[in-house]
């Protein structure tokens, strides 16, 4: 479906106002039911056995004293996930990580778990579970991880990508470039290159929900989970091949989510969840603890990255290369690869190549968290670019401009950009009124941009219309931040009612064709085409059934605010007929009125943000303070701008959390040493000030509106923007993340002493 | 273990119930009365998603045991609005999209109620640090501190 410019000119009447969310009442009053608020008649608590060990072989484990023990009523192990993945690695992997086989890959992993009649009986039945580690040697640093010399995770893994296949196993699991034209001849014409090194530490994602899910397997083969997801279609797809299982057997429901930002995509729990309640033959319900999700559930890679630029006095970028490097946790993941397309897609560049290394640590398995990979890529890539502006004498918003990506450009990683909003986002940088702000001592200003290239993807909506006129709306796409107001008032706006009478729900896997989760910033964009299809769909039948009424030709009725409306002077007498007169007579002529759409939503257009934050550095102790933060991006079309401005905020407040404080810390012994919010500290509300928002919008030429995606290009500046204000502020190049006040201190020491 | 028998007010009325002596009053008002509106985030304090008013005071009941409401009053968001009028932090939360997924939002109500019991008129400053107890991931808090200003200045006006 293509951008309809008529929608220029039109006046919207839903969309871009403001209304109240659907699901706020819920949410304000305490009643929105999430994933431990669910309960079952007869449900047990589940409760999962981890590694203590960061990379150890299973010798034996022995249930028995556990299985003996009063009001346990199930006990599973690996062996009681048998492996149906047929050669999927993919699968295989998930599997692996949600009950370890052969061997513990990292300190946290799943061992074997118990059902209980309450969580006091399966916490103790967990200690009486006695297992035989062999303790190996572990890796949990990416650097060294690619030493020749390091332990090996998996003696399956030869490094693909590379020509001839390598003769011996290693951590690195895959190899990829991107790029375009001749980078040592780009090099040859620079006047001045920069190249540095980078590091940032884990992190992440920091929902405030933990995974929790019920589970009920019934002895007919079905089963029903309720889980806080992100995407209920794929968890029933995962769990239903790992537990061998038809996918039209399983019911999954998904709940409210509290927060997944990437970390609710893949399962873990609940494969075992219904695992345990099969073989209990009774509801389990499993709720990790915070402990468990930061030790076994979904962080960002940890990376190394080199990054060298090279451009002319007069401020045209010749060349740019970038090697990097991302920790992958145990199992490949394409982590590195999407930094290596990400790296340098804003920018207009004849000759460019990245190459990323996916690297296997003894750490949880990476999960996606907001825009994956890019913010470290962007860390790296922008820094040096801050650092190219000045050796040359220019302004860094001057020479992002001159060197940024426009209509026709080929990207980095190939494809050429339609319209896009790198551009207009550094103008409207350059012109902020945050830019002429004052800075005090010890204060400095930084900037930076960021890409995402946001999803479609496999999307199924149904749009009923009720007896009385008013609309329901199921979608399958689950509602991370506000979807199910800007899809309702979609559907307003294309069946011209007003708001209030449209009511949008997220159906169970048993209700609606598949859809794919919402990640890829997909929700809103990929959603909002099959409810604009749907509804343009009912219309086609409103319009046959007033004709209908009319006894007219279809051809000759017209769908008008609400309202079919007969075209032509020969029917100059028929009264316009009502969406809720039509649905009343619905009965009459031909029964309920309904309008569908499946479709693959292809077409979400490419998405970019300019950062500006201006940081205080207290040079006699490290210590960082934000003091203002402005977010700059193009939304295409923002449906509810006051969403989209949270979009634009909570990503830029994530990053800063990324920036400034949050790391994985592992001791030698391979264990988290910080796996709870005391010790991984996000912000909170007093480290941040309000965070300012300008939404752009130059048209996503593949959607009607112009949408695009909105949710995580946010968090793909603010790690660069801060670095190179906290240079700014103290005169130092920051090059690890996150820039906690130790590592900040160190730097401007080092400097000191020169 | 044997329960401990527990008389206590939650929302203004009579409460008994049966408890283990190790279990907290999040667990208890969670998986014994049904009032599943206080979160579990993190089960150390750190998060405030499980905010409570214990006799006038701030509490995570993560850190408060079941038997220790014995004889007090317990306010949690269940009692927060009256009836279907909601509270003013209630409204402005709603009108000031200051929340996102909303797993947060309960605790964010109670933490705030009690700063604006003490503190009708606080500055952005005051605002941001006696919230500095509650953990949000989706909204880098700008929307929160502007609702909960909005609402200060409806209630100061009532």
């Amino acid at each position: 479906m293509g951008f309809d410019p008529r929608y220029l000119e039109r006046n919207f009447t839903s969309v871009g106002t403001r209304p109240i969310r659907p699901d706020g009442l819920d949410k304000v009053t305490g009643r929105a039911r999430y994933g431990a608020d669910f309960n079952m008649a007869g449900q047990l608590v589940g409760a999962i056995l981890r590694s203590p060990h960061a990379h150890a072989k299973i010798r034996n484990i022995d249930t028995s004293k556990a299985e003996k023990l009063a009001g346990v009523k199930a006990v599973i192990t690996s062996a009681d996930l048998p492996d149906l993945t047929d050669g999927n690695s993919e699968m295989y992997a998930i599997l692996d990580n949600c009950m370890a086989r052969e061997k513990a890959l990292y300190d946290g992993h799943a061992v074997a778990a118990v059902a209980a009649v309450d969580a006091r009986t399966a916490r103790k039945a967990l200690k009486l579970i006695e297992i035989d580690y062999e303790v190996l040697p572990h890796v949990t640093d990416v650097d060294e991880a690619m030493k020749p010399t390091a332990p090996v995770l998996h003696e399956t893994v030869f490094t693909e990508g590379v020509e001839p296949k390598p003769g011996k196993p290693s951590n690195v699991a895959k190899r990829t470039q991107y790029g375009h034209g001749d980078i040592e001849a780009g090099f040859g014409q620079a006047d001045f290159i920069v190249e540095r090194s980078f590091k940032t530490e884990q992190t992440h994602q920091g929902y405030i929900e933990p995974h929790a899910c019920v589970a009920n397997a019934n002895s007919d083969g079905t089963a029903e989970l309720w889980v806080c997801t992100q995407g209920h279609f794929v968890y029933r797809q995962h769990c239903a091949e790992l537990l061998g299982m038809e996918v039209s057997k399983l019911r999954v429901t998904s709940s409210e989510i509290g927060g997944g930002f990437g970390g609710k995509t893949h399962v873990w729990a609940e494969p075992v969840a219904l695992a345990l309640s099969r073989k209990a033959g009774r509801p389990v319900k499993l709720v990790m603890t915070r402990d468990e999700v930061f030790r076994a559930s979904g962080p960002t890679s940890a990376t190394s990255i080199d990054v060298k630029i090279g451009a002319r006095k007069d401020g045209t970028i010749t060349a740019a290369s970038a090697t990097l490097r991302y920790s992958c946790g145990p199992y490949y993941g394409m982590w590195a690869e999407l930094g290596a397309m990400t790296a340098f897609a804003c920018y207009n560049l004849e000759n460019v190549e990245t190459v990323g290394y996916e690297v296997l640590v003894n750490r949880p398995k990476v999960a996606a968290y907001r825009a994956p990979s890019a913010p470290m890529a962007a860390f790296a890539v922008e820094s040096a670019v801050d650092e190219l502006a000045k050796s040359i004498g220019m302004d860094p918003v001057d020479f992002r401009i001159k060197n940024a990506a426009r209509e026709g450009t080929r990207s980095s990683y190939g494809p050429v950009y339609g319209p896009i909003g790198i551009g207009p986002t550094l103008e409207a940088a350059r012109n902020h009124p945050h830019m002429q702000a004052p800075l005090g001592k010890n204060q400095g200003r930084g900037m930076a941009c960021g890409f995402w290239f946001n999803f479609g993807g496999q999307t199924c909506t149904d749009l009923n219309v009720g007896t009385d006129g008013s609309v329901s709306l199921a979608v399958g796409t689950m509602d991370v931040g506000g979807s199910r107001a800007s899809l309702s008032m979609v559907a307003a706006e294309e069946l011209g009612i007003a708001y209030e009478h449209v009511k949008a729900v997220v159906a169970d896997t048993s209700s609606l064709g598949y859809n794919d989760m919402t990640d890829g910033s997909r929700g809103t964009f990929s959603t909002s085409l099959a409810t604009i299809s749907a509804a343009r769909n009912a219309i086609k039948v409103l319009r046959e059934r007033a004709a209908q009424t009319w006894d007219i030709p279809v051809d000759d009725v017209a769908w008008e605010k609400g309202h079919a409306v007969a075209k032509g002077e020969k029917y100059g007498n028929l009264p316009a007929l009502s969406l809720k007169e039509i649905a009343a007579g619905a009965g009459n002529t031909g029964g309920p009125i309904a309008g569908h759409s499946e479709l693959v939503a292809d077409g979400a257009g490419v998405s970019f943000a300019t950062h500006i934050c201006d940081i205080e550095v207290d040079p006699e102790t490290g210590a960082t303070r934000v003091l203002r933060y402005t977010v700059l991006q193009d939304a295409g079309k923002a449906v509810h701008p006051t969403y989209v401005e949270g979009q634009y905020q909570g990503g830029a407040a994530q990053g800063i959390g990324w920036a400034l404080n949050e790391e994985y810390i592992y001791g030698k012994d391979g264990r988290l040493q910080n796996a709870g919010f005391l010790d991984y500290r996000i912000p909170v509300c007093s480290d941040l000030p309000m965070i300012d928002t300008q939404i752009l919008e130059i048209p996503n030429p593949n959607h009607p509106y112009g949408v695009r995606g909105v949710g995580e290009t946010s968090i793909v500046p603010p790690l660069a923007a801060i670095a190179n204000a906290v240079s700014n502020a103290a005169g130092v190049r920051m090059t690890h993340i996150p820039m906690s006040p130790p590592r900040i201190l160190a730097t401007i020491k080092a400097e000191q002493a020169g | 273990m044997a329960g401990v028998a527990v008389s206590t007010t939650i929302n203004g009325d009579d409460v008994e119930f049966l408890c283990q002596p190790d279990e907290t009053l999040l667990d208890v008002l969670r998986d014994r009365l049904g009032l599943t509106g206080a979160k579990e985030g993190c089960g150390t304090g750190d998060c405030g998603a499980c905010s409570i008013i214990l006799d006038d005071r701030l509490v995570c009941s993560c850190l408060v045991l079941g038997a220790e409401a014995q004889g007090r009053r317990v306010e949690t968001i269940e009692g927060m609005a009256q009836g279907d009028k909601l509270h003013p932090l209630q409204q402005k939360f709603l009108e000031h999209a200051a929340l996102q997924c909303g797993i947060c939002t309960p605790g964010f109500l109670i933490a705030a109620k009690d700063l604006l019991a003490k503190n009708p008129d606080p500055t952005e400053e005051e605002i941001r640090f006696g919230l500095a107890g509650n953990l949000c991931r989706c909204t880098g808090y700008d929307k929160i501190v502007r609702a909960v200003q909005d609402a200060a200045s409806v209630m100061k006006g009532a």
